[in-house]
C-alpha cells in the first residue's frame, strides 16, 4: 500500500468531481440540452470536453518527456489495438443510455454527494450494467481504465 | 451567449483535464472514471484502494463546490424513471464492453490522439444525439 498513491488518487478524484459541479456536466438537462442538436442546442458544454482536451494535452507533453510517473516505475497506458466491434459496440450502447438520461460515470458517482432519488436509481442500474458486463466478459476486461 | 454561459464550463473542464494530467504523470494511471470505478471489483494491479480513493474525492467535489459557492450546482432531470434505469444500464455495460467512458475516451484518449478513442468519441456521440432527438420525436424528454 503507497500512501502518496493514495493520496494523489483522492486528490484527483477531487479536482476532477470539483470541474465536473464547476461545468455543469453533474445537470442531466444541462447534458441533454448538449446533444439536443434538433432542438433548443445549448453548445455551452463543448467548452467543458474542450478545455479539458486542451489541459490534459499539455499535460500529455509534459509526460512524454517524462521516462516514469514520480510514484510507479512505468506508465500504465492502454496497449495499442485496431478499432474493433467490441469498442464501437460497447461505444454505440453507452452513447444511447448516455443520451436517455444525460449522465455519464463521472457525473453519476459525483452526483451521490447531491443524493437526488433520481440519480441514485441511475447510479444502482449503470453499476449493475458495468458488473454484468464483467462478470459475463470476465477475460476481455482490460487491465487499465482505457 | 455570453461569457457567463460557458466560463464556468471551460474552468470546469480545465480542472478535469489537471486532474486526469497529474494522475498520469504521478501515478502513471488513466483517469477513466468507468475503469477506475470498476477497480473496485475487478482484479487489478494496484487492489481497489487507489479505485476507492478517487471514487471519494470525486464524491467530495461537489461538497468542495458547495464549501466555495454556498450551494450545490444546479441538477435537475426530467427524464422518466425507467428510461433513466434503462439509460444506466446501457451506459454501464456499454462503458466496459467499450473499454472506456467519456473521460477514458473523451478526455485522456483525444489528448493522445488515440484512434480507438477518436472513434470511440465518434461513435458515442452520434448515438446520444440520435438518441435524444428520437426522444424529442416521440414526446419523451
Amino acid at each position: 500500500m503507497n500512501v502518496a498513491r493514495l493520496i494523489v488518487s483522492l486528490a484527483a478524484g477531487l479536482v476532477f468531481g470539483f470541474g465536473l459541479a464547476l461545468s455543469g456536466m453533474l445537470d442531466p438537462s444541462r447534458v441533454r440540452g448538449f446533444l439536443d442538436v434538433t432542438g433548443p442546442w445549448d453548445p455551452s458544454l463543448a467548452f467543458v470536453l474542450g478545455g479539458a482536451v486542451l489541459v490534459a494535452a499539455v499535460g500529455m507533453l509534459i509526460v512524454r518527456a517524462m521516462s516514469r510517473p514520480v510514484l510507479d516505475d512505468r506508465f500504465h497506458l492502454p496497449p495499442t489495438r485496431p478499432v474493433d466491434r467490441r469498442l464501437v459496440s460497447g461505444s454505440a450502447i453507452f452513447g444511447i443510455g448516455w443520451g436517455m438520461a444525460g449522465l455519464c460515470p463521472g457525473p453519476a458517482i459525483a452526483g451521490m454527494a447531491v443524493g437526488l432519488p433520481a440519480s441514485m436509481i441511475f447510479l444502482a442500474a449503470m453499476i449493475l450494467g458495468m458488473a454484468a458486463h464483467d462478470l459475463t466478459k470476465p477475460n476481455v476486461a482490460a487491465p487499465v481504465a482505457i | 451567449m455570453t461569457i457567463a454561459d460557458f466560463l464556468p464550463s471551460l474552468l470546469g473542464g480545465m480542472a478535469i483535464g489537471l486532474a486526469a494530467a497529474m494522475l498520469l504523470a504521478l501515478n502513471g494511471r488513466v483517469a477513466g472514471v468507468s475503469g477506475i470505478v470498476s477497480g473496485l471489483w475487478r482484479r487489478t494491479d494496484t487492489g481497489p484502494m487507489t479505485s476507492l480513493a478517487f471514487v471519494i474525492g470525486l464524491v467530495l467535489g461537489p461538497v468542495l463546490f458547495l464549501a466555495v459557492f454556498g450551494t450545490f450546482p444546479k441538477i435537475e432531470i426530467g427524464t422518466p424513471l425507467w428510461l433513466l434505469a434503462l439509460g444506466g444500464l446501457l451506459v454501464g455495460y456499454g462503458s466496459r464492453l467499450g473499454s472506456g467512458c467519456t473521460s477514458g475516451h473523451g478526455v485522456i484518449g483525444l489528448a493522445r490522439l488515440s484512434p480507438r478513442s477518436m472513434a470511440a468519441v465518434a461513435t458515442f456521440l452520434t448515438t446520444a444525439v440520435a438518441t435524444v432527438a428520437a426522444m424529442r420525436a416521440a414526446g419523451l424528454s
